[in-house]
């Protein structure tokens, strides 16, 4: 058997560093930073966070701080998302992308106040970003690289609500989907917002990085009579997978338009022009010449990122893949071309030599069944 | 606890001989770094392996290792139930979780091996270099 990697010797650790290593978790270098992978397994963490709830620390993500009488006017030019249609303490989901129409990279914008937004980007691309926003906003407006200003846990399952019900003040548990509000956790002043990275009901809090570790310990705590669990990147990937949420670097990059991506729902080519737009709009005329699909093997192995896919209309490429924990088998995303990128057509995967049969399927891979109220 | 009576690799798979068969499989300390086992792949029965040969693949939900066989051989039998069950390896890795069995072309090679005792102080120097 050969060894896994391990860890060089310059990374970047979270306020929660200690806490990890004292709750036996495995740690890896992910992107520069060294994150705990998992505690217990990824399997078992990953079905808590399906059944129950699971506590991840999140802190690496980058926190960009656009403030500012023209913050609303740069944030739309640097977003294909339409930011007017934000009311404060609510987020959505967008990206920056080039003048190809490329990502740089995909992000959570929130609407603090007027003038006052604050993106949400992928950690090892923080420096890139906030370099991005800086060159091309454009007006009166600040933007900040505000990262270490902030911890950043997520709180993801079924039992989320119940246990943030009883821990924050006022209680966010009538927050809707991708609203946000302050409160406070614990005492401390946080910012809470309904949204994950799992599939799964959850929150997100964003608070002072002195405050991490009083917290997570309280949410370990007060989460035990819920089975709350803390849970590491293994399964936060098993997790977005399964909904088929994209990961940066995986999935796309800055050679994937979000009309390849599946992600046309966050260009609002009606908002008025933002950059990338002019290559949108080429290539929704053009056609998109691959597309971003969910697929399941049909022989037996897992197809894993980076791995040749073969079809009758050219080559592809898988971008992730993984054993699905719920589902109990292998599922992944690849760029396919779009001829070969319809449901129930089956392709090849060069898996370390073997070729393998895939076949494309509906995504998400898991829905959560919504309660009925 | 690394059994006695096996031979051990420093690619971390262990072989028990019985007569002229050896049965491989991998040792406790791999399956707890490697995490919990989804996938297997192993070899054909009647397949020629030579020593340190890859014989097969072992993967996690995160990673994909390759197996080597640290004795040479013919393959004349493969754990059906721990293709079928994975986890076994994890459960049970010097027992119902072995990987292979082959027919030893030679009583040399595991001479060559480490007992339990050099395997365990082994391991013990390779957590301490990372």
């Amino acid at each position: 058997m050969s060894a896994p990697a391990t860890a060089p010797a310059s990374v970047k650790r979270t306020p929660l560093y200690e806490l990890h290593r004292e709750l036996g978790a495995k740690l890896i270098d992910f992107g520069g930073w060294e994150m705990p992978v998992q505690y217990s397994g990824i399997l078992e963490e990953h079905r808590a966070v399906r059944e129950r709830v699971g506590l991840f620390d999140v802190s690496h993500m980058g926190e960009l701080e656009f403030s500012g009488p023209d913050s609303l006017a740069a944030v739309q030019w640097l977003t294909p998302n339409d930011v007017g249609k934000l009311a404060d303490g609510r987020c959505h989901y967008s990206a920056f992308l080039t003048e190809r129409g490329t990502f740089v990279d995909d992000l959570l914008v929130y609407r603090k106040a007027a003038g006052e937004y604050m993106l949400v980007v992928n950690a090892s691309n923080t420096p890139k970003d906030f370099a991005w926003a800086r060159s091309n906003a454009e007006g009166e407006v600040r933007v900040e690289d505000a990262s270490e200003r902030w911890a950043l846990i997520a709180v993801q399952g079924p039992r989320a609500a119940g246990l943030m019900s009883r821990i924050c003040q006022p209680d966010p548990s009538d927050l809707p989907y991708y609203g946000f509000r302050e409160t406070a956790v614990y005492g401390s002043s946080a910012l809470v917002s309904r949204t994950g990275y799992t599939g799964e009901d959850g929150f997100e809090i964003y608070l002072a990085p002195d405050r991490a570790e009083h917290t997570f310990r309280g949410l370990l705590a007060d989460g035990r009579e819920d089975g709350a669990v803390p849970c590491g990147l293994g399964a936060r990937d098993t997790l977005r997978l399964e909904a088929k949420m994209v990961l940066y670097g995986n999935d796309i990059d800055d050679t994937v338009t979000p009309w390849e991506a599946d992600l046309g729902w966050i260009v609002k080519m009606k908002k008025g022009d933002f950059l990338g737009r002019g290559a949108l709009e080429r290539q929704q005329q053009e056609g998109v010449p691959r597309k971003l699909v969910g697929f399941e093997m049909i022989d037996r192995g897992i197809a894993r990122h980076g791995y040749p896919a073969r079809t009758e209309h050219g080559d592809g490429v898988v971008t992730s893949g993984t054993h699905s924990p719920t589902l109990g088998k292998p599922i992944g995303l690849a760029l396919l071309p779009t001829e070969a990128s319809g449901i129930g057509t089956e392709f090849e995967v060069d898996i370390r030599g073997r070729a393998a049969k895939a076949r494309v399927v509906e995504t998400p891979f898991y829905k959560r069944q919504k309660e009925v109220r | 606890m690394n059994p006695e009576d096996l031979h051990y690799a420093q690619s971390h798979e262990w072989v028990r001989i019985d007569g002229d068969v050896g049965t491989i499989g991998i040792t406790d300390y791999a399956q707890k770094e490697l995490g919990e086992i989804v996938y297997l792949e192993l070899p054909e029965v009647g397949h020629v392996f030579n020593a340190d040969d890859e014989f097969g693949t072992v993967e996690s939900v995160k990673a994909v290792s390759e197996l080597f066989t640290p004795v040479s051989g013919e393959v004349v039998e493969i754990n059906k139930g721990a293709i079928a069950e994975p986890g076994i390896v994890n459960d049970d890795p010097f027992g119902d979780g072995w990987l292979i069995k082959l027919k030893l072309s030679t009583d040399q090679e595991v001479e060559k091996l480490l007992s339990a005792k050099d395997y365990e102080e082994y391991v013990k120097q390779e957590e301490k270099e990372r």
